[in-house]
């Protein structure tokens, strides 16, 4: 793979150099977990040794800043690049944990239609000669946001929880995306001991519906609340059961040929025998 | 344990109300989305029912009705006329017969020419994909011989 690189331009002696992916994380819904997801297969796929980028898009409601713990370093962000304030370099922030990981934060007081689309696509495009992923977080929605987001990238993850609305919101936008960005399914906050006394949506049940490819299912896990306090994404914990699921997906992504991670199902059986004897486990 | 392995196997719980309201809302959804596949529909039913009686391709509407646990399409066809003249259809004599029990005198060329006349009120007939009783009634009250009557007179 190719190394990074500070510029793209005006190389006609390099080789041809293969372009990174650029792959849009979005949902339609909020709340159901895009920058989570983002963070942490950004952490996962950086583990494996590639370069990647993450581009905070939600522009007016930046997050994915904070869920890397990377908040303190912003000093630019993705208008000032697209504007030409600052060089694409002065904005990129390396994360804390791997050199191969760089966040372009969203602007915080600006608008999601002060987004220049055409130069969004460009910026996206200037990324993958750079980077080997390009993971654009989208901004809930379907307007103009979510067009700009989408507009550079060339393949897409959907993130949808086992909820009615989630799932509704999701088919939409995978209509909205068309077969071009071929859409891969992350289900989210799935709580097994709900499915299994039918309280809760399967992932059978939603992908009856969306059949789409599975990339993997995260579990519900207070963990991530702790991990998002802190600043620090699950991933960067391989040992942990959800931190784990997501290097399957990241691996998955890379075209590893793993098998989609599922929440286990056993231990959530150990945690309710625990909680039956009043255990903590 | 017991109430643990009932708990396991037993109950459906609110995760199949879940699925099923889903399953209706996303196929309303992709209705409203598909708005070139209703106006194809429509126009070959329109052009099926055309066969055996002469409608209002105007005042057509073609409606999507959520109802207790199915879609229902709703279809209002106002019918300007019944008896069409018996031309380049093989089956005429089917078709006539097929029209709504009542055979009888063809008008000949008074359907077309009875379209204007018949924008009144009556000459309706509700037509149902998945019928429900409500509809059934009202398509059976929508005495289409009344509606034939003025394309008759004319």
């Amino acid at each position: 793979m190719h190394q990074l690189q500070p510029s793209f331009e005006g190389a006609a002696s390099e080789p041809v150099r293969r372009l990174g992916r650029a792959i849009v994380v979005t949902s339609g819904k909020g709340g159901v977990g895009k920058t989570t997801t983002t963070a942490n297969l950004g952490t996962a796929l950086a583990q494996r040794g590639v370069s990647v980028a993450l581009v905070d898009a939600d522009v007016g409601l930046r997050n994915l800043d904070i869920v890397l713990g990377l908040e303190n370093r912003i000093k630019h962000h993705l208008l000032d690049v697209l504007e030409e304030r600052v060089t694409l370099d002065e904005a990129l922030v390396p994360d804390k944990h791997s050199d191969r990981l760089v966040l372009l934060a969203a602007a915080q007081a600006r608008e999601k239609d002060e987004v220049d689309t055409e130069k969004m696509r460009a910026l996206i495009a200037s990324l993958r000669e750079r980077y080997e992923y390009v993971l654009i977080d989208c901004p809930a929605g379907i307007e103009l946001g979510f067009r700009n987001a989408v507009a550079g990238a060339d393949e897409a993850i959907v993130v949808c929880t086992p909820e009615v609305s989630a799932v509704r919101d999701v088919d939409r936008v995978v209509g909205l995306l068309g077969n071009r960005f071929r859409p891969q399914l992350v289900i989210n906050r799935l709580r097994p001991q709900l499915v299994k006394k039918g309280k809760m949506l399967s992932v059978d049940d939603v992908n009856a519906i969306l059949r789409l490819p599975l990339l993997g299912v995260i579990a519900d896990e207070p963990e991530i609340i702790v991990t998002t306090n802190k600043g620090e994404p699950l991933a960067l914990r391989k040992d942990a059961p959800t931190g784990a699921a997501y290097h399957a997906i990241a691996a998955r992504i890379a075209g590893d040929d793993v098998p989609p991670p599922m929440p286990a199902t056993k231990e959530s059986f150990l945690e309710r025998l625990g909680s039956m004897f009043g255990g903590k486990k | 344990m017991i109430d643990f392995l009932k708990r396991l196997f037993g109950q459906t719980g609110s995760s199949a109300t879940a699925k099923e309201r889903l399953r209706l809302v996303l196929m309303t959804d992709h209705l409203e989305l598909a708005p070139d596949m209703i106006d194809a529909m429509k126009r070959d039913l329109v052009d099926v029912i055309s066969r055996y009686v002469e409608v209002d391709r105007d005042r057509i509407e073609v409606n999507f009705e959520q109802q207790d646990r199915a879609l229902a399409m709703l279809a209002n066809i106002p019918i300007l006329s019944v008896n069409r003249p018996p031309v380049n259809r093989a089956g005429n004599g089917n078709g006539n017969g097929n029209g709504h029990g009542r055979a009888a005198e063809p008008a000949q060329a008074a359907a077309v020419a009875a379209a204007p006349n018949v924008s009144s009120p009556g000459a309706q007939a509700a037509t149902d994909s998945i019928v429900t009783r409500r509809r059934r009634r009202r398509k059976k009250n929508q005495s289409i011989p009344a509606g034939a009557k003025p394309a008759t007179a004319h």
